[in-house]
């Protein structure tokens, strides 16, 4: 599926300073029953946003108009569990184009890039000063550069570099996904299988 | 000097990129009806076809029912997951072992149990416990939606490879202490971040002692503490277990395959990146406390003080919230509303024998609710042709039909808000099993001891001498 080309994104961001942040609570699993990918930002953290007879819970940050932006900030190992993409689905359709944390589980790191929604680690100082700048200043901005591979904060110029590999790197400036690559590596793929029979 | 999961790994790379992932060749593909038919769709929308279809496996797990199977599925979404499913797999020539098939089961039940995973081989599925097949020397990881449609698309899927783990337990298991209480030992050892980034070799004796089933409840978990996936180098134990399943390889062919599965073995003085030791005798049966699998404590162990775990105080209070526990309380003892037995951790034959083998001769506590469900049909059919169906009947417990159920409660098995789960599945998050359902993650043994006396319950103090 076609994604929006990441290259910089200067915007607010949203705070959730708490760790292992699950699959589970970005999607729950009964959620999970579409055949199309569509609408599942709507239910993004859907038991931590809504009370049970659907009205909004008032203390959850999505629900604080304080706070809003294309990047969230979450504690150390977002992510973990299912591997259910829904949950970066969830996050790319509610309007996050950036996650940062510092430290992503696995699957939700590599289903986030796949479709374009760019996790971001940056040491716990550095996560530690982000959530900091944003208590100082709901409206602080943030630029997030893939050419430089920077996080800024704007309000004091402090900066810190993350990690990407050149290929993803290029992947995601560019819109393009892995199944196009994939393809046309077609020939080499079916003579390397003859050797793997089944 | 190369270690089992290098030899696997790097025998199926079909290219490596510079400054990128490896291409990866994949002998096997399961799916089901759940994170698949966005797959299925994008491959549409770009006109592609699947590669290899003879190469996955579906089944239907995630989203059906546990009673009533015969009947048609009364959820509308769920019943549009299973026909999409089926229409799917017929239309791309994919094996589908659909509801009501004698074969259908829990996706990393059925695929060990039909000889579909074998030593050696790579193994995905759109599921974070395919990690499960690694109990027999597999490199199986779970795996997103794009990551389906790639495989789907061209039998591969591209992956950096990760850093390799060594956990080695030496020693015997004292009586009472089965494989879930080792997984979850060591879960609350390494933390369930523990891992992020590597593949884990298990070794030592304590898994050399265990049987098939018991190295796949441990594998199952390995994605608990973050890693891609568990692995255990095959032995005659994985060689007995697959010999004569309906897809092993036969006559000429296994006596070849025996030759390669023979070399799967990490080698004297290969080096890994990180490595824990543990002693068996360290481990009593296990419970978790709080929302991540991490938060675990022996049976007789008390709530651990904020300040004695890794986590922040704001995360910490937040999961103890949760559970309506407090620091310092004892766990024995607890109450238990619900007891679930089955999911792809605790689902098997031998589980099923656990259980039995303390509610044998005892009653079911009145206000406990149980459930009690089968990894597949085929494990059904051993529950009932080995008695165990008449001692659980005894006992007060039905035995519902095989599928997820509780395990992530998508179809009707729900623990209600507030109520207490003693679950042998493997997550504890909040609202896994249900919105607001309180999940303590323990093996077959303690769920027993929890379903006769309604609170928790050290099973040692329930064994039978037998
Ligand atoms: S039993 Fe649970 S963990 Fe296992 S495949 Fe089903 S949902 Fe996933």
């Amino acid at each position: 599926m076609a994604y929006d080309k990441f290259t910089v994104l200067r915007s607010t961001a949203v705070p959730m300073p708490i760790e292992n942040v699950d699959t589970d609570q970005i999607i729950p699993a009964r959620f999970l029953k579409a055949t199309e990918r569509k609408g599942f930002g709507d239910n993004l953290f859907r038991d931590w946003r809504y009370h049970p007879d659907n009205s909004p819970k008032a203390d959850f940050v999505l629900n604080n108009p304080t706070y809003s932006g294309k990047i969230l900030v979450g504690g150390k190992n977002f992510g973990s569990g299912s591997s259910r993409e829904h949950a970066a689905w969830a996050i790319y359709d509610y309007g996050f184009r950036c996650v940062i944390s510092s430290f992503f589980a696995d699957i939700f790191k590599n289903n986030s890039m796949n479709i374009g929604l760019l996790p971001v680690t940056v040491s716990e100082a550095f996560l530690d000063k982000i959530f900091r700048a944003i208590e100082a200043d709901p409206k602080a901005e943030f630029e997030v550069s893939l050419p430089d591979q920077t996080v800024t904060i704007l309000a004091s110029g402090e900066k810190e570099s993350f990690a990407i590999t050149g290929y993803k790197k290029h992947n995601l400036m560019n819109g393009y996904d892995d199944i196009d690559f994939l393809h046309s590596m077609e020939t080499e793929i079916r003579d390397f299988a003859q050797k793997h029979s089944l | 000097m190369s270690t089992l999961f290098d030899k696997v790994w790097d025998a199926h790379i079909v290219r490596r990129i510079e400054d990128g992932p490896d291409v990866l060749f994949i002998d096997r593909h399961f799916i089901h009806e759940v994170t698949s038919p966005v797959a299925f769709l994008g491959l549409e929308n770009r006109g592609m076809k699947v590669m290899y279809p003879e190469r996955t496996f579906a089944t239907a797990d995630h989203n059906t029912p546990t009673i009533n199977q015969h009947l048609p599925v009364k959820d509308p979404l769920s019943a549009n997951q299973l026909e999409t499913l089926e229409r799917n797999t017929a239309k791309y020539g994919i094996s589908y072992w659909g509801l009501g098939n004698p074969k259908n089961g829990i996706v990393h039940v059925i695929g060990p149990e039909n000889g579909i995973t074998q030593p050696g081989m790579t193994i995905v599925c759109g599921d974070s416990h395919t990690s499960t097949h690694g109990a027999f020397g597999a490199i199986a990881f779970g795996i997103g939606t794009s990551e389906v449609e790639m495989v789907l698309a061209s039998q591969c899927i591209m992956q950096p490879k990760p850093k390799k783990m060594r956990i080695t337990v030496s020693g015997k298991l004292s009586r009472g202490v089965v494989p879930k209480d080792v997984i979850l030992y060591i879960i609350s050892q390494t933390t369930a971040s523990g891992a992020t980034g590597y593949f884990v070799e298990y070794a030592g004796e304590v898994f050399e002692d265990m049987s098939m089933e018991g190295r796949m409840t441990v594998c199952n978990m390995s994605i608990e503490m973050g890693a891609r996936g568990g692995i255990i180098a095959p032995d005659e134990t994985t060689f007995s277990y697959m010999k004569g399943r309906d897809k092993a390889p036969k006559g000429k062919d296994w006596d070849e395959a025996l030759v390669y599965w023979k070399t799967l073995k990490t080698d004297p003085g290969a080096v890994f990146d990180k490595e824990y030791h543990f002693n068996a005798s360290d481990i009593e049966p296990m419970i978790t406390y709080g929302t991540n699998p991490g938060m675990g404590v022996g049976i007789s162990h008390h709530v651990p003080l904020a300040g004695t775990v890794d986590s922040n105080k704001t995360t910490y209070d937040k999961a103890l919230h949760y559970m309506g526990f407090e620091e310092g309380q004892s766990m024995i003892g607890k109450k238990v509303d619900y007891v679930f037995i089955g999911s792809c951790t605790n689902g098997r034959i031998e589980d099923f024998r656990a259980f039995a083998s303390i509610v044998k001769g005892r009653k079911k506590a009145d206000h406990v609710t149980a459930w009690i469900v089968p990894g597949s049909h085929i494990v059904e059919q051993q529950i009932k042709a080995e008695g165990i169906l008449d001692i659980l009947t005894e006992a007060g417990f039905t035995l519902r039909q095989p599928g997820c159920s509780a395990c992530l409660a998508m179809n009707d098995d729900k623990i209600p808000a507030g109520k207490y789960a003693v679950s042998t599945s493997n997550r504890n998050f909040e609202g896994r099993q249900g919105p607001g359902a309180r999940t303590m993650l323990a093996s077959p043994l303690v769920a027993a001891a929890a379903a006769i006396t309604g609170v928790v319950t050290d099973p040692r103090t329930l064994l039978n001498n037998n």
